[in-house]
């Protein structure tokens, strides 16, 4: 497992995805905090990062589908696959390596953020400082929610040995189930069907969980949904045995 | 026996692409494995291999059974698939502690050394796959096959696709370590087997047609060429 893992991450760094993808995420996000007039930190006068928890989510469903969209795609196209699965390793680890090298980067993307909070300390009224269990929070909720969307896309392109297919179905489905679910709780029409569906998407979740308030219920969505699509991918991967 | 396979079938959707093969290359044979295009060649390999499953039958090697034991088994092959997949932007070397990583290799350096050391890649060592020409990335895959210092060896047509003096090269190559591993390796061409193999499997349309030592296979038809005895074998009748 560590093996395809340490391939994976030395490929992001060679193919500057992974600097391309770090490089957006900050300046989005930046832009949004800081420069963007309306609702930045300075016209709000809010020391909060909420800004940035508010946009990530969105801004991300594009790069971790970037992020993904190769890692099995790619070994389909090139027929590296065939070499890949017939190694002693099984195919859980060979998924397992892939699933953990796209959640370490998106880990790194955010690390930088970090300075962002640190300024947000220094600007916020020294008496009452800054809410640190929501924003320690809204990390935790954020990176459970990129590793949903890495399992998504994972997903996606075990599919398809087209990249760009896989990461058109990746977005798709990230969006799916980020905005779209969310959004029918708002419709009036559908009433508690529309509520009890919103309580399926990534977004009920990922806003529980930002509040700074830990449920285990809000975890244990985010663990069987991870769960639920590398298990899909690991029978989509393992279809040529069918 | 290195390599046991019994009454082995493969189907796909509704073609059946074996149809219950049955053979056994005892330990350090280099056996050609010839047919046309579509006979079945490689699907039996990627089933030696662990790559697809059989649909009935079974098959072992080195005693191992490849259902039960997929991972075992797959410690002692080396193979090299068709086409001859590779990682075009990895360094030769990068890719080959790879290789040696997931085949369990424990030391990954040592195993490099050799591995360029038996494909001569020595030169071209600190280029990248991408660069290279089609012979030394024949050499690359064959340089994967072997880093783990397999008992068997599976390679589907090694030598396509290359010039003249590549091939003798992989040839060469292949025949050194036919001394001290089992080789199964597939091929079109009749004066390579010549060169490199003791024995012949001929299979056509999922069935074996043919199974004896080169000597034995001339000796059917001492007259013909082994061409023709391959054509008139797989049924286009007359000499060419």
């Amino acid at each position: 497992m560590w093996e395809v893992f340490k391939k994976e991450i030395r490929s992001f760094l060679g193919s500057f995805i992974a600097y391309i993808v770090m490089g957006v995420f900050l300046a989005i996000t930046g832009l949004f905090m800081w420069i963007i007039k309306g609702n930045n930190v300075l016209d709000l006068g809010v020391a909060s990062l909420q800004v940035m928890f508010n946009i990530a989510p969105y801004i991300l469903i594009f790069l971790v589908s970037a992020i993904t969209m190769r890692s099995l795609s790619e070994e389909r196209r090139l027929g590296t696959i065939e070499i890949l699965t017939t190694r002693p390793v099984s195919d859980f680890s060979i998924l397992m390596g892939k699933y953990l090298a796209a959640v370490a980067l998106i880990v790194f993307t955010l690390l930088p953020t970090l300075f962002y909070y640190y300024t947000i300390q220094q600007l916020a009224d020294p008496l009452q400082g800054t809410d640190s269990g929501a924003t320690w929070g809204s990390y935790f909720g954020l990176i459970l929610l990129a590793a949903s969307y890495a399992s998504i896309g994972l997903f996606a392109s075990s599919l398809t040995d087209n990249q760009i297919v896989s990461l058109i179905i990746s977005m798709v489905l990230c969006f799916f189930w980020y905005g779209v679910l969310s959004l029918l709780g708002d419709i009036k029409a559908l009433d508690a069907i529309g509520k009890s569906l919103e309580w399926f998407s990534l977004d009920f979740h990922y806003q529980s969980i930002s509040r700074g308030v830990l449920d285990t219920r809000d975890v244990i969505y985010f663990f069987g949904f991870i769960a639920t699509f590398l298990g899909a991918t690991k029978m989509a991967f393992e279809s040529r045995k069918w | 026996m290195s390599i046991q396979v019994n009454n082995l079938s493969k189907k796909y959707g509704q073609q059946l692409a074996l149809d219950s093969i049955s053979f056994s290359i005892p330990s350090g044979e280099v056996v050609g494995f010839l047919g046309p295009n579509g006979a079945g060649k490689s699907t039996t390999m990627k089933i030696l291999t662990g790559y697809i499953p059989a649909s009935s039958g079974d098959a072992s090697v080195c005693g191992l059974d490849l259902a039960e034991q997929s991972l075992e088994v797959r410690k002692l092959v080396g193979y090299l698939p068709e086409h001859n997949p590779l990682y075009l932007d990895m360094y030769i070397s990068e890719y080959l502690l790879f290789a040696a990583g997931i085949a369990g290799v424990k030391n990954t350096k040592k195993a490099l050394e050799m591995a360029i050391e038996l494909t001569q890649l020595g030169p071209e060592r600190n280029k990248k796959i991408g660069q290279l020409s089609k012979g030394y990335r024949q050499r690359v895959g064959l340089a994967q096959a072997l880093i783990h210092d397999p008992k068997v060896l599976i390679l589907d047509e090694p030598t396509s696709g290359l010039d003249p003096n590549q091939v003798v090269e992989i040839r060469n190559v292949i025949k050194n370590l036919g001394s001290e591993k089992t080789v199964l390796l597939s091929t079109h061409i009749m004066q390579e087997v010549e060169a490199m193999c003791n024995r012949v499997i001929l299979i056509n349309k999922g069935k074996i047609i043919a199974d004896n030592t080169l000597e034995g296979l001339k000796e059917t038809a001492p007259s013909d060429s082994l061409e023709t005895i391959f054509r008139n074998l797989t049924g286009h009748v007359g000499s060419i």
